[in-house]
């Protein structure tokens, strides 16, 4: 298998440690081979433009049309055009994030309502099932 | 070892220098103070002999400002016969980059001492800010050369123009089309809290 996630001017990656965690941010320019000029647009992941080393990235499938060294307003423009957000939200990688944030969000009270609610599911689907295959 | 210049007199060393968040945290993460640069003003105290010595100004790099008088007396003792004892320091000032958003060639150039003589050398490195050049710098001679920072001193800095530049390993990332993978990547932990030693599966390593 070869590789299709390169570092490059303009590639949509996910911080994955430090404050910027679980956000996503643009490469506009490389500074050597440890580390990334990126840039949000702060207005629209909350990523303000700074040095980051690789090992904080996890390169995503997208790109953002710019040129080194793209100021905030451009960026900000080719990244709401690629629509990354949307894009990167409708990825499995994304709402498996989401999903495990969400249940690290939970309280006593909802992890209990989330076990009846899977019992219920469950219930549901295999009433079903036993009924296709009575009459099978 | 920055050239002192006599106060209204031409500035030494054109580098607009600096301080940034990304050095900083750099250094968090090697346990070094990050280098600041400061801007050291001092003379001979007056005497009713010198009523009005002159005043030398030195550029210095230093994690601190004590750092940064000490380097003073340190170096203008080399160059002009002033002491600590009998002198004063009129003004130290912090500089910090002024443009901090691009990334600039810096060239360095130092002398250091090695365990048989001493050396100059030029160094190039591609960073936002000066000070963080120097902060790798110190760090690359620490490893290549097992050089400590007290054996080093730093003769001159300046930006240097793309196109000028010597070293192979800034050369290759000049590129505007640069493209290269990610291979072999340990996933990382979202917070030091969630680190293990021992994971339950052999993780994967590649990311495409």
């Amino acid at each position: 298998m070869g590789f299709t996630r390169f570092v490059e001017i303009g590639r949509v990656a996910l911080i994955n440690y430090g404050p910027d965690e679980g956000k996503l941010c643009t490469i506009i320019d490389v500074v050597d081979h440890n580390k990334a000029l990126i840039d949000g647009p702060e207005e629209l992941t909350g990523v303000k433009r700074q040095m980051i080393p690789f090992k904080r990235l996890a390169l995503t499938d997208f790109k953002v049309k710019i040129l080194r060294n793209a100021r905030q307003g451009t960026l900000k423009k080719a990244f709401a055009e690629a629509d990354v957000l949307a894009k990167w939200g409708a990825t499995a990688w994304a709402r498996k994030r989401a999903a495990k944030a969400k249940r690290a969000s939970l309280g006593d009270l909802d992890r209990f309502k989330l076990m009846i609610a899977r019992k219920q599911k469950a219930r549901a689907v295999n009433t079903a099932l036993a009924k296709l295959k009575k009459s099978a | 070892m920055q050239q002192p210049s006599v106060i209204g007199g031409r500035c030494m060393n054109a580098p607009p220098p600096s301080l940034i968040m990304a050095a900083r945290m750099r250094a968090i993460a090697s346990c070094m103070p990050p280098m600041r640069q400061y801007q050291v003003v001092g003379r001979k105290a007056p005497t009713e002999a010198d009523p009005n010595p002159p005043a030398y100004r030195m550029k210095v790099f230093a994690a601190t400002k004590v750092g940064a008088i000490s380097s003073f007396w340190y170096l203008i003792h080399q160059m002009r016969k002033m002491k600590k004892t009998t002198g004063e320091i009129l003004d130290v000032n912090e500089i910090v980059e002024k443009n901090a958003r691009i990334i600039k060639h810096y060239g360095i150039w130092l002398r250091y001492d090695s365990r048989s003589g001493t050396h100059n050398m030029y160094r190039e490195y591609r960073d936002l800010t000066l000070t963080g050049a120097v902060d790798q710098m110190y760090s690359e001679m620490a490893g290549r050369h097992r050089c400590r920072p007290r054996s080093i001193q730093i003769i001159r800095t300046g930006i240097v123009a793309a196109k000028d530049t010597k070293r192979a390993p800034v050369k290759q990332f000049q590129n505007s089309q640069i493209k290269f993978p990610l291979a072999h990547r340990i996933p990382r932990e979202p917070s030091k809290k969630f680190r293990t030693v021992f994971k339950a599966q052999r993780p994967n390593t590649f990311f495409g």
